[in-house]
C-alpha cells in the first residue's frame, strides 16, 4: 500500500488491545483517512464512492425484497404486486431497487468514461482496470437476472432471447449450443425452474461483486488514484489526505446524485422501465418489440447489427472484453486526454457512438436502423483496434504541467519535455 | 505530415458530419408506429398530485356498471375501497357492498364448498370462472384484468426524443407518469365507425387510439350520455365517465401514489438542505487547497 506516515493513535484500552492483535483500525485509518489523494481530482472522481453506495443500496433493499418475494412462475408476479400494495413501504423498497439498478449503471458508465478519458487504465493501473471490467460484467449478469424476477412479459422474453443466444454455438458444434441452453433453463423452455435458479444467482452474485470491489479498492490503494493531469503524486504538496478532503467532496457529490435517485424513486418510478413488464409473463404471447433495459441497449444494438447470430454474440461479448486490452492498445505515452489534442476528439466520437448505439438498440432492427447500427458497431471496434494504437503513436501531446501542484497553482518554472508522463520531481 | 491542427479540423468536421447524417438518417427511419395520444389533465399528476376521492367513487361506479361485466380487477380487495389515498368509501358501505357478492367458502368438514357473502378481505370477484369461460363468451378474445391496465399501457412520446429533447426534460422535471392513463382515456373514447376504405375483421371494432385500429372490445359507452347514474351532480356525459373510470383504474394500478408523492416531497426537501450544508462544508475544507 502507498507508504505514508500513519496518524493513527489508539485512544482507549480496547483499541490499544486490538491494535496489538489485529490492527484493523490502523489499516482502515491508513487507507481511508490518511490515504493521499491527488489535490486536483475533479467531481468525476466521486463516482467510486457513489458506486459503493449503490452496491449497498441494492444489497439492503434486495435483502428486504427477498423476504417478501416468491421465486416461482405462479407467484413471482403476484408477490411483486403484493410488495407494491400491501407490504409496509414495499413500494419504496421495490422502487429503490429497480431505480437503483439504473442509477448504478449510470454511475458506472461515468466511472468507465472517466477512466477512458484520463487514461486510468495505463500502467501501473492495468490490474485495477481489469478487475473493474470484471465487476462490470458481474453487474451486467446480476442486473439481467434481476430483471427476470418480476416475471412480466419483458422479463420472460428478455430471458428467452438472451439465453437463446447460446444456441448459436450449434453452428460450430452441432447440438452443443442447444444442450447449454437447456442446461441454463433447467428444461426445454424458459420456465419457473429458470426463474428460481436466476433468483438464487441474483442473490449470490452481489456478494461476489462485493468481494471484487474489495480487490478493486485494494489495487487502487496500491497504485494510488489517477487525476486529471495523469501525473503521479511526487511531493507532499501534490496530495491531500482522504479525510476530510476527498470525503467531504464525495459526500457532497453523493447527496446531489441521491437527489436524482430520489426524484426517480418518488416521481418517476416507472419512467426507466417498460409498460409491458406490468403484464404477467405469458409464454404464448410475444410482445411486438422486445427491448432490454436502457443500460443494455448499446450491446443489444451490436448484437443485432451483425447478420450472423454467432458472430453477433461474439461481437457483443467482445465489445466489453476489449476494454481489458486498452492498457496495451493505447500506445500514447501520455495518460490524460487533456494533453492529447487529437485523441480527445476521438474520445468524444466514441461517446457519441455508444449513445447512438443505445438509441438504435431501442428501435426495431429494420431499414436504416440496421445500417446505422452497423456503421457505429464498426466504429466502436475501430476505436480500440485502430484509433487507440495509431493516434497514440502519431499525435504530439500538448504541453503538460510538471506536477500536480503546478497544475493547480499555475506555472512557476520552465516547461518540461512535452509528453513526458513521469517528469522528475522538482527539488 | 500529420499535424495537430489539420487532424483537429478533420476530426471535428467528421464529428459534425456524423451528427448531421445520423439525425437525418434516423429521422427518415422513424415512422409513426402508434397513434398520437393526447395528454389529459389529471389531479394525480405532477409532484403534488392527489387522487380526487369523489372522482374515484364515480369511477368505481362506472367500473361496476359498465366495465365489470367483462373485466375483472382482482388485485383490488374490498378493503382497498375504504382505504385513505383511494376512493375512501365508508367502511360500512363497503361491507354492505361486499355482502352482495357471493364467493366460495372454505371447504366444510364434509369437503363441500358452499357460497358465502364476500368480506372486506376478499378480492373483487372476476366476472368469469376462468380464461376459457372468458374467451368463450367474448368470441375468443380475453378481456384483460384491469388492476394494472394504466401501468401496462403507455402513450408514445409525440416525437422521438432526439428531435425534441426538451420534451424528455420537461417530462422528467414534471414527473410525467400518466401516459397509461392518457392512453386508456383515449382508447375508451376512441371508438367510431371505420373511415372509408378500412375493412374490419369479424368481431372487430374501429378505435383511433388502438395500435392497428382494430380492437375486439366494443364501445363501452355506446349507450351515450346518461348511461351511468351520478348522485353528486356531476354531468352524466361519456367524457366524464371515461375520465372518472380512468382515474379509478389509475388508482387501482398505483394505490400508494399519494403516500409516495408525499414522502417524496419530504425526502427531496431534506436532501436540498443537506446538499447546501454539505456544499458549505466541502468549500470550507478545500478552502486552502485551491
Amino acid at each position: 500500500m502507498a507508504s505514508h506516515e500513519s496518524s493513527y493513535r489508539p485512544t482507549n484500552r480496547l483499541s490499544k488491545w486490538l491494535d496489538a492483535r489485529l490492527p484493523i483500525q490502523r489499516m482502515m485509518h491508513a487507507q481511508f483517512i490518511d490515504f493521499p489523494t491527488p489535490r486536483n481530482i475533479n467531481y468525476l472522481w466521486t463516482t467510486g464512492g457513489l458506486l459503493s453506495f449503490f452496491l449497498g443500496v441494492q444489497l439492503l433493499t434486495g435483502i428486504v425484497l427477498a423476504m417478501h418475494y416468491a421465486p416461482t412462475a405462479a407467484d413471482a408476479f403476484n408477490s411483486v404486486e403484493h410488495i407494491r400494495r400491501d407490504v409496509n413501504y414495499g413500494w419504496l423498497m421495490r422502487n429503490m431497487h429497480a431505480v437503483g439498478a439504473s442509477m448504478f449503471f449510470l454511475a458506472v458508465y461515468i466511472h468507465i468514461g472517466r477512466g477512458l478519458y484520463y487514461g486510468s487504465y495505463k500502467a501501473p493501473r492495468e490490474v485495477l482496470w481489469i478487475i473493474g471490467v470484471v465487476i462490470f460484467l458481474l453487474m451486467m449478469a446480476t442486473a439481467f437476472m434481476g430483471y427476470s424476477l418480476p416475471w412480466g412479459q419483458m422479463s420472460f422474453w428478455a430471458v428467452t432471447v438472451i439465453t437463446n443466444l447460446f444456441s448459436s454455438i450449434d453452428s460450430i458444434i452441432p447440438g452443443l449450443g442447444t444442450r447449454i441452453v437447456q442446461w441454463l433453463w433447467g428444461g426445454y423452455s424458459v420456465s419457473g425452474t429458470t426463474l428460481t435458479r436466476f433468483f438464487s444467482l441474483h442473490y449470490l452474485l452481489p456478494f461476489v461483486i462485493a468481494g471484487a470491489v474489495v480487490l478493486h479498492i485494494w489495487a487502487l490503494h496500491v497504485v494510488g488514484q489517477n487525476n486529471p493531469t495523469g501525473l503521479e503524486i511526487k511531493t507532499a504538496s501534490d496530495s491531500v489526505p482522504m479525510s476530510p478532503h476527498a470525503v467531504t467532496k464525495d459526500i457532497f457529490a453523493l447527496s446531489v446524485f441521491v437527489m436524482l435517485f430520489a426524484w426517480f424513486v418518488f416521481y418517476l418510478p416507472d419512467y426507466l422501465g417498460h409498460p409491458d413488464n406490468y403484464i404477467e409473463a405469458n409464454p404464448l404471447s410475444t410482445p411486438p418489440h422486445i427491448v432490454p433495459e436502457w443500460y443494455f441497449l448499446p450491446y443489444y444494438a451490436i448484437l443485432r447489427a451483425i447478420p450472423n447470430k454467432l458472430l453477433g454474440v461474439v461481437a457483443m461479448f467482445a465489445s466489453i472484453i476489449i476494454l481489458c486490452f486498452t492498457p496495451w492498445l493505447d500506445t500514447s505515452r501520455v495518460r490524460s486526454s487533456k494533453y492529447r489534442p487529437v485523441y480527445k476528439w476521438f474520445f468524444w466520437l466514441f461517446v457519441i457512438t455508444v449513445i447512438a448505439l443505445g438509441y438504435l438498440g431501442s428501435k426495431p432492427p429494420e431499414g436504416a436502423y440496421v445500417l446505422w447500427a452497423r456503421i457505429f458497431t464498426a466504429y466502436y471496434f475501430m476505436h480500440f483496434l485502430i484509433v487507440m494504437p495509431i493516434v497514440g503513436v502519431m499525435e504530439t501531446p500538448s504541453r503538460m504541467p510538471r506536477s500536480i501542484t503546478e497544475a493547480v497553482l499555475g506555472s512557476s518554472g520552465q516547461p518540461v519535455n512535452v509528453g513526458a508522463p513521469a517528469a522528475p520531481p522538482r527539488h | 505530415m500529420f499535424t495537430i491542427h489539420a487532424a483537429k479540423k478533420g476530426v471535428s468536421a467528421l464529428l459534425l458530419a456524423v451528427a448531421l447524417m445520423v439525425s437525418a438518417g434516423m429521422a427518415g427511419a422513424a415512422e409513426q408506429e402508434h397513434p398520437v395520444i393526447e395528454r389529459q389533465t389529471w389531479t394525480f399528476s405532477g409532484l403534488f398530485g392527489k387522487y380526487d376521492d369523489a372522482q374515484l367513487q364515480r369511477g368505481f361506479r362506472v367500473y361496476t356498471d359498465v366495465c365489470s361485466r367483462c373485466h375483472g380487477i382482482n388485485r383490488i380487495y374490498f378493503r382497498n375501497l375504504a382505504e385513505p389515498g383511494g376512493p375512501a368509501f365508508p367502511v360500512a358501505a363497503v361491507k354492505a357492498l361486499a355482502a352482495t357478492f357471493k364467493v366460495d367458502d372454505a371447504p366444510n368438514e364434509e369437503g363441500k364448498v358452499k357460497k358465502r357473502p364476500a368480506l372486506l378481505t376478499d378480492p373483487f370477484p372476476s366476472p368469469y370462472k376462468n380464461e376459457q369461460e372468458a374467451r368463450f363468451s367474448q368470441n375468443g378474445a380475453l378481456p384483460p384484468d384491469l388492476s394494472l391496465i394504466t401501468k401496462a399501457r403507455s402513450a408514445e412520446a409525440e416525437a422521438p426524443f432526439y428531435r425534441v429533447p426538451d420534451h424528455m426534460i420537461r417530462d422528467i422535471l414534471t414527473g410525467y407518469q400518466e401516459g397509461g392513463a392518457d392512453y386508456v382515456y383515449a382508447y375508451i373514447t376512441g371508438f367510431s365507425e371505420p373511415p372509408a376504405g378500412v375493412k374490419l375483421a369479424e368481431f372487430m371494432n374501429y378505435n383511433k387510439a388502438f395500435p392497428g385500429h382494430q380492437t375486439a372490445m366494443p364501445n363501452p359507452f355506446a349507450g351515450g350520455d346518461g348511461l351511468v347514474e351520478y348522485d353528486d351532480g356531476t354531468p352524466r356525459t361519456v367524457e366524464n365517465y371515461a375520465r372518472d373510470v380512468t382515474a379509478f383504474l389509475a388508482w387501482a394500478g398505483d394505490p400508494k401514489l399519494e403516500e409516495r408523492k408525499r414522502l417524496g416531497l419530504l425526502v427531496i426537501g431534506y436532501l436540498l438542505i443537506t446538499v447546501v450544508l454539505l456544499g458549505f462544508a466541502k468549500r470550507r475544507v478545500w478552502r486552502d487547497v485551491h
